[in-house]
């Protein structure tokens, strides 16, 4: 008789394999920073205390690894935030009429806001240690990550498909397996997407948050955005060339071992792949699922969950019938409305609340000035986005229509846009002072040095995927010039340049705070407008006005997106899908 | 009769009822009073127009919904959810795209708490017996539709579940694929290698109903009952070209067709508002119509023959005898369907004169249709939302069926010239030509 052979064979399977060896110098390289870093960010510090900063390009790479490491813990807390918050806001229907709307106004707030509210808190609960500032650092860029992707998991939660409901609960899934099972993989290729979406937009704030200045008192936290702060104040222009290097190398980083791997991955979740549509692929996600080694040591966690899994399942009672789980908290009728009524009467007093505030503080003259300047920066991003989107249309167009072209030019587009644009504004401030130009108009460029990509790369992925039946048609029928335009491209593309000019739009008004008020050393150039207002607010820690020009602002991008966005998507969505 | 009562079935419905609450607060009834029981060693299929309410049943028995009255009881035992010991295999297959063919065989196991060992050979010999040996580590997305179902099959009997419930599972697949299926699930079930004790079908294929079940039960709509039961008494496999086989399929045609409120009735019945006008279009029932006018059928075809003939899908043809039935161009009895005078004067006249005839038709017997066209007069600007005929709609109609048959609606009339639509706005108005001439009647009407 043969006995079997054990289930586990040791000597043969776990000896690592030459993709391993790869693997392994990247993956202690990255602990070892990891543990560096960390240990930097909890020593004691008192505020006043000037932190010893160099604009030497050797210190460079650290300050880099402290800004990547803030990055990784926003990230970190914006995912843990998301998935609780979507998870809330779906299942307990009471909560989700308030935490959805809330999510919207938390949305339209200017982030840079934030981080001049919550900084002097932050600092109040680690007294004598740095970690308090790190905290408000953190939460600014937190706040820039955080929104879009409690949104994308809780509308992915609210379609998941019904059928997958129904085989779930056919076959006895808990709540628990369900959301493991279930609505996280469903949810996940538009998470990761919003992710990669988010630390694009980090960089930008990364940069912002970390030079702060509380009650008179500034205070720069080593990172690429101290040094660039610290380049602006000394005029060097070789340190801020040095820290454009710099971020580039750090995008590269972050993209290459984090978000390629990770898209990557997320293939598998996709439901149906178009024919045709590129397969992302990752040189690390390759080398980790062919590596031996770490393919065993992937083991490890599955089992893990196999016994935490099961743990869970013994509270279950042994009955003939499965309980299948519904939306929780289902309130009677009466319940529903004293909660709406409870709903109001919060809002209301909010509402005066904020109104006795500013009126004690402010004065109501101030505030018809604060809505002027309002409408000047509103102009400037309508007049923005409009030229932009004159130019990258027809470019987006045309890349979209080669292939070979769009492939490089995407990657390009995307890489621009996560581009601290920022790093950009010291130029911008010499060339205005070297021709004297007019500040109100030429300022107004640099809200949308960043934020313009987002029209170009998206209006390329629109061009690419048009059918190329429809282009044949189009040949075919003879269409030419304007009439092929209004006829056939932007029709076609609309659909994507809504998406690529929303966010386009959101990022212009976030980057009128730093676009209006832009310094060269002594020289300050101030643009009139609502950007300019929150920022000398800010600078002076003047905590009503800051309060009062978030508010208007918050107004303003709200009823931007009412009124006109959610218009031009919805026409999109109904009239202009392409299938 | 007496030892069917001793013995429990595994399925056992009395009296069960399921409405919705629309919107407004009115409720429509699905079901209304259907008894079914599913007794060991059966095969029952259950068999209806699409919107009959038919799935809806299914999942009352899979405990996935509840009824609001009457009693679901498995083995016995009143139903308070999903029971372990019934499966289902789902028109959509419902796999789950991230999971690997195995992993989903074993996923019902891991929420069973199996240990992993168990699982695994489990669900591998689920999968070789249900023919995807070799497929285990492969990808829904990877496989074919036919393949995707085996795998929708080897989920639910890994479970070696008593009842397997199957939710119009072959509809999605092609004709040979789907044959293929359910000549290797009869297989496994008529050699009894698999421990399932009864099968419920749902489907909308007469031919596929008959050549599987024991028992065939006829489902009415509005609300869901079951109409008819009929018994098919041949021996597995069964030959589908036999006559005794035809004779059957050809029973089942005729009642399905059959109108609930006493067939042959010459007088039409009075449609309200609320009827649910058949999914199909204008252009199908014309073209319906001249099959059924040339040769070989001459006026008259048997059902079968012209399901065979015109190679529809047994719903879709039904939808479109229903609509030649309410608009009165043709009529159906003892199995077969025939045009009838007004009917034959809609097939020879030119295509101008046809559209007025279907206007005439449209408004004398449809009266949504009449409705809409009304108020259009009426109104000063000959104009109207969509979403006021909603509301009317959604007195007698759940949501989205309300919207599907105002779009019925909108279709027919748009065929017939008697109203148009404006996509873009959502709102109805009279034909610009129609409205011009209104306008000149009143033109004169005022110099006069």
């Amino acid at each position: 008789m043969r006995w079997p052979l054990p289930t586990v064979a040791v000597s043969q399977d776990l000896k690592p394999n030459s993709w391993d060896l790869a693997l392994i110098p990247v993956v202690f390289a990255v602990l070892a920073l990891l543990a560096f870093g960390a240990a930097q960010m909890s020593i004691p510090y008192d505020v006043g205390e000037p932190l010893p900063l160099s604009l030497d390009p050797a210190n460079l790479p650290y300050y880099l690894l402290r800004s990547a490491l803030r990055m990784a813990a926003a990230l970190v807390a914006s995912l843990a935030f998301t998935i609780v918050f979507a998870v809330t806001a779906a299942k307990v229907p009471a909560l989700e009429k308030v935490l959805i709307p809330i999510l919207d106004i938390l949305q339209s707030i200017p982030i840079l806001g934030f981080l001049s509210i919550t900084v002097t808190g932050f600092i109040a609960l680690f007294p004598g240690n740095l970690l308090g500032v790190e905290c408000a650092a953190i939460f600014a860029i937190f706040t820039s990550q955080a929104w879009n992707m409690a949104f994308s998991l809780y509308s992915s939660l609210k379609t998941v498909p019904n059928d997958l409901i129904e085989a779930s609960d056919m076959f006895h899934l808990s709540a628990w397996q369900r959301f493991w099972r279930l609505e996280m993989p469903w949810g996940m290729p538009g998470l990761v997407w919003n992710m990669m979406m988010s630390v694009s937009g980090g960089w930008f704030f990364v940069v912002a948050s970390e030079a702060i200045s509380v009650s008179g008192q500034n205070i720069s936290l080593p990172g690429v955005g101290s040094y660039i702060a610290l380049a602006i104040a000394e005029k060097n222009l070789a340190a801020i060339g040095w820290a454009i290097l710099g971020v580039l190398g750090g995008i590269i980083v972050y993209d290459q071992l984090i978000f390629r791997p990770l898209v990557a991955w997320t293939d598998k979740f996709k439901v149906d792949s178009l024919p045709g549509e590129q397969v992302p692929e990752s040189w690390l996600l390759t080398l980790m699922q062919r590596g031996r080694l770490f393919r065993y040591l992937a083991r490890l966690p599955a089992a893990l969950w196999e016994v935490f899994t099961g743990l869970l399942r013994r509270h279950d009672k042994e009955t003939l019938f499965h309980r299948a789980p519904g939306p929780l908290l289902t309130l009677p009728d009466w319940v529903g409305r004293a909660w709406d009524a409870v709903l109001v009467v919060v809002a209301v007093l909010g509402l005066v609340q904020v109104a006795l505030f500013v009126h004690g503080e402010v004065g109501f003259g101030e505030i018809g000035q604060v809505l002027l300047y309002g409408l000047a920066t509103t102009l400037r991003v309508v007049v923005l986005i409009t030229l932009a989107s004159l130019i990258w249309v027809p470019i987006g167009v045309w890349i979209g229509q080669r292939p070979l072209v769009a492939q490089n030019v995407q990657w390009i587009a995307q890489f621009m846009a996560a581009f601290p644009a920022n790093l950009m504004f010291p130029v911008a401030v010499i060339v205005i002072v070297r021709f004297d130009l007019d500040v109100d108009v030429w300022t107004s460029p640099l809200m949308i040095l960043g934020t313009q990509w987002y029209i170009l790369f998206n209006v390329i992925a629109g061009a690419s995927a048009i059918p190329q039946e429809m282009k044949d048609a189009a040949g075919n029928l003879g269409l030419t010039g304007w009439l092929k335009w209004k006829r056939f491209y932007i029709p076609a593309i609309f659909p994507s340049y809504v998406t690529g000019a929303i966010t386009a739009s959101g990022g212009s008004w976030n980057a009128s705070i730093v676009a209006e008020l832009v310094s060269w050393g002594d020289t300050k150039l101030e643009a009139h407008g609502l950007g300019a207002y929150i920022a000398r607010a800010t600078s002076d820690g003047d905590f009503p006005r800051i309060a009062l020009g978030i508010a208007v602002m918050c107004l303003f991008v709200m009823a931007f997106n009412r009124f006109l966005w959610r218009r031009l998507y919805m026409l999109a969505a109904e009239r202009l899908r392409l299938d | 009769m007496a030892d069917t009562a001793t013995t429990t079935a595994l399925l056992d419905l009395r009296g069960v009822r399921k409405s919705f609450r629309t919107p407004d607060g009115h409720e429509r009834t699905v079901l209304e009073g259907v008894d079914f029981r599913l007794e060991e060693g059966d095969i029952v299929a259950l068999l209806g127009k699409s919107g009959s309410g038919k799935s809806t049943l299914l999942r009352i028995m899979a405990g996935l919904i509840k009824s609001n009255g009457g009693d679901v009881m498995y083995r016995g035992i009143p139903m308070t959810g999903p029971a372990k010991g019934i499966s289902m295999v789902f028109q959509s297959f419902a796999l789950f795209p991230w999971l690997t063919v195995q992993e989903n065989v074993e996923l019902g196991l891991e929420a069973a708490g199996v240990g992993k060992d168990e699982r695994e050979e489990r669900a591998g010999a689920a999968i070789d017996l249900i023919g995807l040996g070799g497929y285990e580590s492969a990808y829904p997305k990877e496989l074919s539709g036919g393949m995707r179902q085996r795998v929708g099959f080897a989920r639910a009997l890994v479970m070696r579940p008593d009842v397997l419930l199957l939710d119009e599972p072959f509809s999605a697949l092609d004709v040979l694929t789907s044959e293929t299926l359910r000549e290797d699930l009869l297989d496994l079930w008529d050699e009894r290698k698999i421990p399932t004790k009864g099968i419920l079908l749902v489907s909308h294929n007469i031919e596929e109903a008959v050549s599987m079940a024991d028992r065939v039960l006829v489902f009415s709509s509005d609300p869901g009952r079951v109409r008819a039961e009929i018994r098919v008494g041949l021996p597995r496999p069964r030959d589908t070209e036999s006559a005794a086989f035809r004779q059957i399929v050809d029973e089942v045609y005729t009642l399905m067709t059959a109108h609930a409120r006493g067939g042959g009735v010459e007088a039409q019945e009075q449609l309200t508002l609320g009827y649910r006008l058949p999914d199909t279009t204008p252009g199908k029932m014309v073209g319906l119509l001249e099959s059924i006018a040339e040769a070989p059928f001459n006026g008259r075809a048997d059902l079968p023959q012209l399901a065979e003939e015109t190679e529809l899908e047994d719903d879709a043809l039904f939808h479109l005898f229903e609509g030649l039935r309410v608009l009165g161009l043709a009529r159906i009895a003892a199995g077969d369907i025939f045009l009838t005078p007004v009917g034959k004067t809609f097939i020879e006249v030119e295509e101008a004169e046809r559209k007025a005839m279907f206007a005439d038709l449209l408004i004398k017997n449809i009266p949504l249709a009449a409705r809409i066209r009304k108020v259009l007069d009426e109104r000063r600007d000959h104009r109207a939302p969509e979403d006021r005929f909603l509301q009317e709609l959604q007195d007698y109609l759940t949501d989205s069926e309300a919207e599907r048959v105002l779009e019925t609606a909108i279709t027919w009339g748009r065929y017939a010239e008697i109203y148009d639509y404006d996509y873009t706005s959502g709102v109805l108005m009279l034909p610009e030509d129609v409205v011009e001439e209104m306008e000149a009647e009143e033109a004169n009407e005022g110099d006069s």
